[in-house]
């Protein structure tokens, strides 16, 4: 059926190729009929107005208007943003929305009065479609803490500047220069303005210190937390009293840098997280699907009502909203979001789609067998929020030895205290909070986890998926990589190596021939076949599909077959030519004249691999090969790409065991597989990534994916993966060199409060930045 | 110096002035997006009648 505005070749049973032409047609109809019918609310709209959604999804602001996000599926570019805002704005009710084009999101605020359903149909009315969307976990626990930390931050700062200003007179005033009455006034305002620094700005100190002492772990949040108390109670003791020195513009210094520092250590997880959040924005939020056998009619769902089993109609430009099976007919999809791959990929029926891959190419039917959190889309972000949420070895020792810091430490200012008391109360007082707060704990407690959160934001970016906590730090350290044959250093799919003429024609017509032929069918070979042809392909007729044997058909009045020698042979009957050497896989070409050509298939090597093996030889790594296939086969790929090292006809258990091998001679070793068959031998090693393209995510045993199935990309990851260990190293070294320094300088009282307070902080700074710069 | 009896008040009142109102920009989400009103500038924002 064709499209009723364009007429363009639609689905069955549907009247518009795409929203574009459905919306258009809508407007100009409108023009001159009195009713839009097309864009009443439609049933599943109207639901959005029920108590039970509106609960779900919006807010309902102090001044009684309702607020909502709205995911919008379909904007191009910004002018599709401002359309769409416009869209709401002239809904009446609507007081403020705002599309936000890079996340795809819109927040509207309208009065009570007006119904969801209008909001979302007037969208839809301008050719997009809005669905309501409740954020991810991850999404907006950041958002408020973000927020939080801005305002103490602000808070902090402000307290900090104007402190800084009542202290500065009594610093560069001489004797009676300001009088006790002015000095007690300014004191007296250090002391206000300090208060909410204290109460608000440094409350997290103070819980993460009340956490560690329940759980009896002193970490880096004790001293700090310990030396704003006494510095505070002490400067408010002296200000009451009328006598003694203050160090408000210390506390609130403090304060202000240490929440820069943690700051910093928010935005590196929020950038590593946005590679996550750019996962959850490829969902679709509905799908239409189609009610009855006969195609012909389609509602719309939420993508929480699509179940297994059901099937969806998929337009041009739209998100697949589940992983599933295409029916029909064949289209192309972009599966960028996965694979970083920009072009599209031509799919046929009975072929595997991803949700969250985009129709690149016709309006099409599929099939849904996975949704939800089993959908590879869910399977990848669970896998990262995994690795994520687990304690690396790497921070778990760092935060071991940062305990014993603390408790050193606190030794410390207790004995440094004790030691000036019986001759000056007053600089044992200072001389305790400036130890306390010059030791630095954080590039202990806090760099680590840092760069190891940026590393593995860095990493997704390139399209590596780290599932476990240990993965970066093993990947680091190996000495050995194995890699699989099959799938990993080649395609794990037929190419066509060669053509051989055999009847004098040029090997380009018969590859159109053949290409002809093989558009047809679906089996493995033929698809390699018909996808080598650049040429314009024939016209075929009459097609014939033999299972097992080969495909006949008729071009320009030939009957021609391509398959199996005998399939081919029994159309003309002479015997396979002597001289072909049978080597390899080959089809076979010929019509009722004789032989016309044999192909040779074969698994090709990826083009990039022997440059991204190149390059992990040259970071120092040993290349291994190990196969379970035949030894030509294993030996050719291995010479091809240059690795001594190579196994071939091994079994499972001998694979174990070669890995085992090489770890009782001491190496440290990453295998390289399809993460599936191989399961066992990527358990054995130390560090197991997993080519993502062909394997299902949920049941991979893998410590990292490569979802672009780009051996450069692991290259790539291997190099970002030994710069994140080099930066906690360097991190470790700066914290031990620096406490080393200042502890004993601090002992001998040379440290004030306000120095101490600058010197620590500047160091937590260094050594956050130091740790972001593994993202670049 | 008596001035100072009524400047230092004076700026701690400010101080708290300027810590509302940034409080306030704060949760108003003024600094939840910091690309997008780059973008928008370039954007027509002209209403079609």
């Amino acid at each position: 059926m064709d499209c009723v505005h364009c007429g363009l070749p639609a689905p069955d049973g549907v009247r518009f190729c795409c929203h574009g032409c459905e919306a258009v047609w809508g407007a100009l109809r409108g023009l001159g009929l009195p009713a839009l019918p097309a864009f009443a609310p439609q049933p599943e709209e109207a639901l959005l107005d029920d108590a039970a959604s509106l609960a779900r999804f919006t807010r309902r602001e102090p001044d009684g208007t309702l607020e909502v996000e709205l995911l919008i599926e379909g904007m191009r570019c910004a002018a599709c943003a401002w359309l769409a805002g416009q869209a709401m704005l002239r809904v009446r009710g609507v007081r403020e929305a705002s599309v936000t084009f890079a996340t795809r999101r819109a927040r509207v605020r309208w009065d009570p009065a007006t119904r969801l359903a209008a909001i979302v149909a007037a969208i839809r009315s301008v050719g997009y479609r809005a669905w309501p969307y409740a954020p991810g976990r991850i999404a907006m626990v950041e958002a408020r803490e973000r927020r939080t930390a801005l305002r103490r931050l602000w808070v902090a700062g402000l307290g900090m500047m104007q402190v800084m200003m009542y202290a500065v007179p009594t610093y560069i005033a001489g004797e009676g220069e300001i009088t006790a009455d002015i000095e007690s006034l300014m004191r007296w305002a250090g002391l206000l303005l300090t208060l909410p620094v204290v109460l608000y700005s440094a409350a997290p100190f103070f819980r993460g210190a009340a956490r560690e002492l329940s759980h009896a772990r002193p970490g880096m949040d004790l001293p700090v937390a310990l030396g704003i108390l006494i510095a505070f109670g002490a400067s408010a003791w002296a200000t009451v009293a009328g006598h003694g020195a203050v160090y408000f513009d210390s506390v609130t210094m403090f304060v202000f840098l240490l929440l820069g520092g943690r700051y910093l250590e928010l935005i590196a997880r929020s950038r590593a997280g946005a590679a996550l959040q750019h996962l959850a924005r490829v969902e679709a939020a509905s799908a239409e699907r189609l009610s009855g056998p006969s195609r012909h009619d389609t509602e719309i769902v939420p993508l929480a009502r699509l179940v297994p089993g059901d099937r969806v109609l998929v337009r041009t430009g739209e998100s697949v909203p589940a992983d599933g099976e295409l029916e029909g007919p064949a289209s192309e999809v972009n599966e960028a979001w996965l694979s970083g791959e920009s072009r599209a990929l031509e799919r046929r029926p009975g072929e595997s789609l991803t949700g969250g891959s985009v129709n690149a190419g016709r309006a099409f039917v599929m099939r849904v067998t996975r949704v939800g959190v089993d959908t590879a889309a869910s399977s990848i972000r669970r896998l990262m929020e995994r690795a994520l949420e687990e304690r690396p070895p790497w921070v778990a020792a760092s935060e071991r030895a940062g305990g014993i810091f603390v408790l050193a430490v606190l030794a410390c200012a207790a004995a440094g205290a004790a030691a000036w008391w019986p001759s000056d109360p007053g600089r044992a007082v200072w001389i305790a909070v400036s130890i306390l707060v010059v030791t630095c704990p954080c590039a202990l407690a806090l760099a680590t986890p840092v760069t190891l959160v940026a590393a593995s934001g860095a990493l997704a970016r390139r399209h590596f998926i780290v599932t476990r906590g240990g993965a970066i730090e093993r990947l680091a350290a190996a000495t050995d990589i194995v890699f699989d044959k099959t799938g990993t250093l080649t395609q794990g799919r037929p190419r066509v190596l060669s053509v051989e003429s055999l009847s004098g024609c040029r090997p380009e017509d018969a590859r159109s021939l053949a290409a002809a032929l093989a558009r047809a069918s679906s089996h493995p070979l033929d698809r390699a076949i018909a996808d080598c042809s650049d040429v314009p392909v024939r016209d075929a007729a009459s097609h014939r599909n033999v299972p097992g044997e080969g495909v006949e058909a008729e071009v320009a009045g030939r009957r021609i077959r391509l398959g199996r020698a005998a399939f081919v042979a029994g159309l003309h009957g002479r015997r396979v030519p002597p001289h072909v050497a049978s080597d390899a896989t080959r089809v076979w070409l010929g019509d009722e004249a004789g032989w016309i050509a044999t192909f040779r298939l074969g698994d090709a090597v990826r083009p990039e691999a022997r440059q991204a093996l190149e390059a992990l030889r040259a970071s120092g790594l040993r290349l291994h090969l190990l196969s379970g296939d035949g030894a030509g086969p294993v030996a050719a790929v291995a010479a091809q790409l240059g690795i001594a090292l190579a196994t071939a006809e091994a079994t499972p258990q001998e694979k174990i065991e070669y890995v085992r091998a090489l770890q009782q001679r001491g190496a440290r070793v990453a295998m390289v597989g399809d993460g599936v068959n191989d399961a066992p031998v990527l358990a054995q090693a130390d560090v197991s990534v997993a080519m993502g393209g062909g394997a299902d995510l949920a049941q991979l045993r893998a410590d990292a994916v490569l979802l672009s199935d780009d051996l450069a990309d692991l290259a790539r990851a291997g190099a970002i993966a030994r710069r994140a260990r080099s930066i906690v190293r360097q991190n470790l070294a700066w914290a031990l060199g620096y406490n080393a320094i200042v502890i004993p300088v601090a002992l001998a009282g040379w440290v004030t409060p306000l120095a101490a307070g600058l010197a620590m902080a500047s160091s937590s700074l260094l050594v956050v930045a130091n740790a972001l710069r593994v993202s670049r | 110096m008596d001035i100072l009896y009524l400047l230092i008040p004076l700026s701690i009142v400010l101080a708290g002035v300027i810590g509302a109102a940034f409080w306030m920009a704060v949760d108003g989400g003024q600094f939840d997006d910091l690309d997008g009103p780059a973008v928008r500038v370039v954007t027509d924002d002209d209403v079609p009648r």
